[in-house]
């Protein structure tokens, strides 16, 4: 292979002479750092140094730039250094790539405390920033359903179908799945706590009230936001990277109606949809435990849902639904159209809407809780 | 046909494609095509929109898959090649993309460092200054270290990938349309650059290009692909004696015709734009 780069010393009339051989090559680098560091450590004060080139074998960018580098160093200290020996195409490279001293970049020093302030500061900035975003979001969404309420050619019925089946018809698996899944172990614990007063066959009003007020519903909302709402922002945070939003725009086109509007009109559509097959998943699987665990016939469970619960029971679940969904939907899409340039900007705004829109969700959910109560329905 | 390469007496092919077949599905894109990249040229590669030049480069580099053929680097055969290998082949080579492919979530400085991190033992004194050596060789300003990808305009873009692609100080070089989107100046600089390295260096180069002025200025040799072959190579002023209708129409055109010092055939004005 090719040889290290070495310095030899010795002394003549004319002063040090370095005499640099070997290949002056990234390929090796470390060596390449250290004999240039050798280079300018200087035997005396002042007086010359010849760096003599003739027996380099290579060099590149980086070689060109370290002997620059420690010649320019040599200077500094008052040896006046020059070259020797360097033929045409050396000469041309330390000329194009030889050393120039940069300023090193600012370290930003701030005391611990100072940026735990600015940070705590910036978040509760930003927490509001995003509250009022979503707001304004929000309200453009309604403004627009009723502008376009007149004109239902402009509604993008096919957009919104294709939506509508992503979002609704391929995540039917997934929601019955985890909501039989979550009838289940609600009804199996039920069965196992309430069996020690005795009361093991009110595990049945759980599965039904618990179920169908709350946990299908909001299960399924969860689920779509992780699902859904990722993905639409994604989509759109990808498409505002690609410069395709300025491309909408600069055609007249309003992106939240070509974009936003059938995604949300889909969703809102989708996660009543969902909730309902939700809340069949989740009593049948509250039924096959009973049946398998506790040898509770599936007659006797249908007569016990029949008493426990009403049609609002199954109805404040239902109307949760399409508020939730808007919920997400405006959040992906705020988040989407928030997107700038980098990978990582897209990967923390799709973070930012799925931990936003659970977060919403629940809180929502906690907001409908009181209001039901408080109305007695 | 001569091939000589520029500066060595011996012709050292550092690239050797042979017999290249390359599809997607029942589209043949390359067809038997084979093409020697000297040691020390700038080849310059033009083709029709269309005709394949980015895919012949992608497959070079191993991102596309070959349907047959040999592709030798460096006298390696890519096929046969161990991982060691492959990681002293990708010290050796590098490459300026179309789009320029820097990392979004990297600085332009954090960028040229990135291939010197992973394959170099440097310091992090040196690599700053190494840095800040490359973005002023590809003319960038030196307050450009410090912003991202999405700050830069379409030329620094460009010129902050050249710079990343030479932070390992390649032997081969490929460049995929590097002067398209840069002003006039800015592309003459460029290939200024270009020949300088290659002059210094020893620098091969494999350029895609369309822009005749960098054809005409820096490149030993011009490839033309078409029908999936290298239809034709050598020196360009061969290459303008040619018969071929289509390298005829690249050279001879409104916009060739001043490159190669002759006048248009017919008033601009009459043909069809």
């Amino acid at each position: 292979m090719s040889a290290a780069p070495s310095v030899t010393r010795a002394i003549d009339a004319d002063g040090i002479v370095l005499s640099l051989a070997g290949d002056w090559t990234v390929a090796h680098s470390a060596a390449l750092e250290a004999t240039a560091d050798a280079l300018a450590e200087p035997d005396r004060k002042g007086g010359g140094a010849i760096l003599d080139l003739s027996a380099v074998e290579r060099m590149d960018t980086a070689g060109a730039w370290a002997i620059d580098r420690a010649r320019t160093e040599l200077d500094g200290r008052g040896v006046k250094a020059s070259y020797r020996g360097a033929r045409p195409e050396i000469t041309l490279l330390i000329h194009e790539a030889g050393y120039q001293p940069i300023e090193p970049p600012k370290p930003t020093h701030l005391s611990p405390m100072v940026s735990l302030l600015t940070s705590v500061g910036e978040s509760v900035y930003i927490a509001g920033h995003d509250l009022a975003e979503g707001v304004s979001f929000f309200g453009e969404m309604v403004a627009m359903t009723f502008r376009l309420l007149p004109f239902p050619h402009r509604w993008r019925w096919t957009s919104m179908a294709y939506h509508l089946e992503n979002y609704s018809l391929r995540s039917v698996p997934i929601i019955a799945l985890i909501n039989f899944l979550v009838g289940a172990i609600v009804m199996q614990q039920g069965i196992f706590q309430l069996s020690m007063f005795g009361a093991s066959p009110y595990a049945v009003n759980l599965v039904g009230v618990l179920g169908m007020r709350e946990l299908a519903v909001l299960m399924t909302a969860i689920m779509i936001a992780g699902r859904t709402g990722s993905a639409i922002t994604a989509e759109i945070g990808s498409m505002a990277m690609r410069e395709e939003i300025d491309a909408l725009r600069v055609m007249a086109l309003d992106p939240l109606e070509v974009l936003i509007m059938p995604r949300l009109v889909a969703l809102v559509i989708a996660l009543p949809v969902l909730t309902f097959i939700a809340d069949i998943a989740e009593l049948a699987g509250g039924l096959i435990v009973s049946w398998l665990y506790a040898g509770m016939t599936p007659i006797v469970f249908i007569t016990r849902l029949h008493n426990a619960i009403t049609p609002n029971t199954f109805i404040v679940g239902l109307i949760k639904a399409p508020f939730m969904a808007a919920t997400i939907g405006i959040i992906a899409g705020v988040e989407g159209m928030d997107v700038h340039g980098s990978a990582e900007s897209l990967g923390q705004n799709v973070t930012a809407a799925v931990v936003k829109s659970i977060f919403m969700v629940i809180v929502l959910d906690g907001m409908f809780a009181m209001f039901f109560s408080a109305v007695n329905y | 046909m001569t091939d000589a390469p520029p500066s060595s007496e011996t012709p050292q092919a550092v690239i050797r494609v042979r017999g290249l077949t390359v599809g997607f599905g029942d589209r043949l894109v390359m067809n038997g095509l084979d093409l020697d990249l000297y040691r020390g040229e700038v080849l310059g590669f033009v083709g029709a929109s269309g005709a394949g030049k980015s895919v012949l480069t992608r497959t070079i580099l191993g991102l596309v898959h070959k349907r047959a053929g040999t592709i030798e680097v460096f006298g390696h055969d890519l096929d046969h090649l161990s991982h060691l290998e492959k990681m002293q082949i990708g010290e050796r080579w590098g490459v300026l993309f179309q789009e320029g492919a820097l990392f979004s979530g990297l600085t332009v400085r954090q960028n040229i460092q990135m291939p010197m991190r992973e394959h170099l033992k440097l310091s992090q004194e040196m690599m700053d200054g190494l840095a800040a050596q490359k973005l002023r060789l590809v003319g960038l300003p030196e307050d450009a270290a410090d912003k991202f990808p999405a700050e830069l305009s379409g030329g620094m873009t460009k010129r902050a990938a050249l710079a990343r692609a030479l932070a390992l100080d390649p032997e081969i070089v490929f460049l995929d349309e590097p002067t398209s989107g840069l002003d006039p100046i800015s592309a003459g600089d460029f290939d200024d650059l270009i020949a300088t390295l290659q002059r210094t260096l020893g620098l091969t180069v494999f350029m895609v290009t369309h822009d005749l002025d960098s054809l005409f200025a820096i490149c030993n040799r011009v490839a033309v692909l078409g029908h999936g072959k290298v239809a034709a190579v050598g020196k360009i002023d061969q290459l303008l004696l040619s018969d071929d209708p289509w390298i005829k129409a690249y050279f001879h055109g409104k916009r060739g015709v001043v490159r190669a010092g002759g006048r248009p055939e017919q008033p601009p004005a009459s043909q069809p734009a």
